[in-house]
């Protein structure tokens, strides 16, 4: 038995933002729990300062890395970055959420509870220095978001989201936890640097085919949680069967931290055969940006349209995992959480906008919003352009970095077809645009209510977050390149 | 335990384990993507847990040490909590459909 | 001396026949031997306790998913307290307050689902309320 088994304090201080995040969703099932029939949630404001308090423990957190509980946990300004990340993610999917859940008559309390959980498992997921850590965070955040996504029960389109999620996600799980079980077999360990170390030190005597088919194993099961090419299947239906801002916050969340963990394993425990699984993600993250940029052309539902778009923009973010180096990282960094923000917006835009039950989810419907809704529709405007890539929007920076790493790694052909694909994808982001603001407003825009004071905030939230990184890129940038080394 | 005639391994090789699971991972990964009823495929996907669990507990076994078989533990635990998530969603589409045939549920096709 | 994997597996084989041939002989010596009286309480599933009715196809009433669903969960956290016992007395007080968070944190979800309802098996079944879903008892939405 170790003699040091005993956490000290600063271990405990190292994971406080899931214990804040943990205890907080625990009170909300209690308070929950004693509520009267009849009286009001107050979850939502328990769930805000919650948000903003483990905010703040995160980054203290990352103000003294290092590893926690036996190297379960290692934090570092990767992770923290990430965790940061995911947690302001929740804040916009929380102020986004409150009008969309007292319209539908849902049960705020349960939601805001779930919200807490699937954060403490993508912030885990961010520091997660073990295989099986990284298996319990990946749950911890899908479960609660299974649910998230079918959370008006009655509602046909939300019950089959939940189910198509649920299916999928879970056999995604089993093919990750059979890859853990063979790294586990052949290494030896489940410890991240373990793994490199292992790999390492016996690169001759290592079975090269058995850990290559651990490799391919697990990133089977990345690639269903980042929604990459072959298993993108389910992400646009789970998106647009999915309340809208449970779709904002599942495109932004878990994804970032799906990433986050995705870049940390292949690049740390896998390095070592680097170029083995180089080539495999080199067509998978082309063929993610093609299918995604194609399919979306032809989308008449605006949250279908989101959905292939997310799957186009996580084969950008393959490209700089390909790239496989310091600048490639940190790209990753900058573009997930340049991506956050405007992808967050633009579901936020039709969540009030979409009426009860999602009446008005077709791009047709945004007929005139630009006359009707100015402000929507300009913040709106700003998403698309940054979308595209436009300069002067986080977009651009975001794929500036992506494909500045990847030439540097001397993937021309990549960089070519990758560009070639963001120009497709101008084509969809435009069309939107071209409804909003040149067509007469139709039934849904002359209808359309004020959208709600939350809403509102984060419209202008992620726009505002949007336009600092494509005019400052250094803020984040800086950061970034010093946190990029995740190898240890 | 009677003891074993001298020259007779006291156990069943790690390999045999380890093949058994892949082959009921393999069973479980066709059950998912063969079977209609969700149910069915539900069932299928636990299986897949299973057979990961077996393969833990083998390696654990071999390497004589007691890591693997608390990560059976905690795979056991997360499974069941993924289970009873899974059977109320699937409740949950049988009572708004009346249906677990998963080819009926296509309300969102392009 | 066993030497090939066939001989070390022998008693195993000779153990499945066994069972085979005890099961198959009673089956066949009670039915050539036994003597047969037909009657329509013969036919029944149960000769004794209580007359079946209905079909045995039935639904369940949504309730019994919903305890099972609950046990499951409650029933397979105690794994934890395997390990747990067999290091506890090496890590003395420090495991114990760790299980005693544990178990906290799995009441409070059992206390969630005892004030939503979902341990109320009596409650009648009555037409479900139109209008906001604040607080209703569990039962009577599902149901």
């Amino acid at each position: 038995m170790p003699t040091n088994f005993m956490p000290s304090t600063e271990e405990y201080f190292r994971i406080l933002p899931e214990l804040i995040l943990t205890l907080a969703g625990v009170l909300i099932m209690f308070l929950e729990a004693l509520r009267k029939e009849g009286q009001k949630s107050n979850a939502g404001g328990v769930t805000l300062a919650t948000l903003v308090a483990a905010l703040i423990a995160a980054v203290m957190a990352g103000g003294s890395p290092g590893p926690a509980f036996h190297d379960m946990v290692f934090v570092d300004g990767f992770g923290t970055f990430f965790r940061i990340l995911v947690l302001v993610v929740g804040l916009l999917t929380v102020l986004s959420s409150q009008s969309y859940l007292e319209r539908h008559d849902a049960q705020i309390g349960e939601y805001y509870g779930l919200l807490l959980f699937s954060l403490v498992g993508q912030s885990l997921l961010c520091v997660s220095n073990e295989l099986m850590m990284v298996f319990i965070g990946i749950e911890i955040s899908s479960i609660a978001s299974y649910i998230m996504a079918g959370f008006l029960r009655d509602d046909k389109r939300n019950n089959e989201s939940a189910l198509k999620y649920f299916l999928l996600g879970s056999f995604a799980t089993a093919f990750l936890l059979y890859g853990v079980a063979w790294i586990y077999g052949i290494t030896g360990t489940t410890n991240i640097d373990g793994i490199r170390q292992a790999l390492l030190n016996n690169l001759p005597a290592v079975p090269l085919p058995a850990v290559g088919a651990a490799a391919a194993l697990m990133l089977v099961g990345f690639a269903f949680k980042v929604s990459a090419v072959p298993f993108q299947a389910w992400a646009p239906d789970v998106y647009q069967g999915a309340p809208a801002p449970v779709s904002a916050f599942m495109s932004a969340g878990p994804k970032a931290a799906a990433f986050a963990v995705f870049t940390r394993v292949f690049l740390t425990a896998f390095g070592p055969i680097a170029n083995r699984w180089e080539p495999i993600l080199w067509i998978v993250a082309l063929a993610t940006m093609i299918v995604g940029n194609f399919a979306a052309l032809t989308q008449t539902n605006i949250k279908r349209m989101l959905a292939y778009s997310s799957i186009a923009h996580a084969g950008y973010v393959l490209v700089a995992i390909v790239a496989h180096s310091e600048a490639g990282t940190a790209a990753v960094m900058f573009y997930l959480a340049s991506y956050a923000f405007m992808n967050v917006g633009a579901f936020a835009a039709i969540v009030d906008y979409s009426r009860r039950n999602e009446k008005f989810v077709n791009i047709s419907d945004l007929a005139g919003l630009g006359q009707k809704q100015p402000f929507t529709a300009s913040m709106m405007t700003i998403y698309m352009l940054s979308l595209i890539g436009v300069p002067l929007t986080a977009g651009f920076f975001g794929k500036f970095y992506i494909f500045k790493a990847a030439l540097e790694s001397d993937l021309i052909w990549l960089t070519v077809l990758g560009l070639l694909n963001s120009a497709v994808a101008a084509y969809y982001y435009l069309r939107i645009l071209v409804v909003m603001w040149m067509h007469e407003p139709g039934e849904a825009a002359e209808s359309a209510p004020e959208a709600s004071f939350g809403v509102k905030a984060v419209l202008f939230g992620s726009a505002l977050a949007t336009l600092v990184l494509g005019i400052l890129p250094s803020l984040v940038l800086d950061f970034a390149n010093r946190s990029a080394n995740i190898i240890k | 335990m009677l003891p074993l005639p001298p020259g007779v391994p006291t156990a069943v090789p790690v390999t045999y384990y380890l093949i058994l699971s892949a082959i009921l991972f393999v069973i479980g990964g066709a059950g998912f993507l063969y079977r209609k009823n969700i149910i069915t495929v539900f069932m299928s996907i636990e299986l897949m847990l299973n057979a990961v669990n077996l393969s833990f507990v083998a390696f654990a076994y071999k390497f004589n040490k007691a890591d693997g078989h608390i990560y059976s533990f905690f795979v056991m635990v997360v499974a069941a909590a993924e289970a009873a998530v899974g059977l109320a969603i699937i409740l949950t589409v049988f009572k708004n459909r009346q249906t677990l045939e998963i080819d009926d549920i296509d309300s969102m096709k392009l | 001396m066993p030497t090939s994997e066939l001989e070390k597996y022998f008693p195993v084989l000779v153990m499945a026949v066994i069972a085979a041939v005890m099961a198959a002989s009673l089956t066949i010596l009670s039915s050539v031997l036994g003597k047969r009286s037909k009657s329509p309480q013969k036919d029944t599933p149960y000769e004794c306790g209580m007359a079946p009715t209905g079909d045995a196809r039935d639904r369940f009433s949504i309730k019994f998913y919903l305890v099972a669903m609950i046990f499951i969960l409650l029933d397979i956290e105690a794994v934890f307290l395997y390990p747990w016992a067999v290091v506890y007395r090496q890590l003395k007080w420090f495991a114990f307050f760790e299980m005693l968070l544990f178990i906290a944190l799995v009441l409070v979800g059992y206390f969630y689902i005892w004030k939503k309802g979902a341990l109320d098996w009596a409650i009648p079944e009555r037409p479900r309320k139109a209008g906001p879903k604040t607080g209703t008892n569990l039962y009577r939405e599902a149901a």
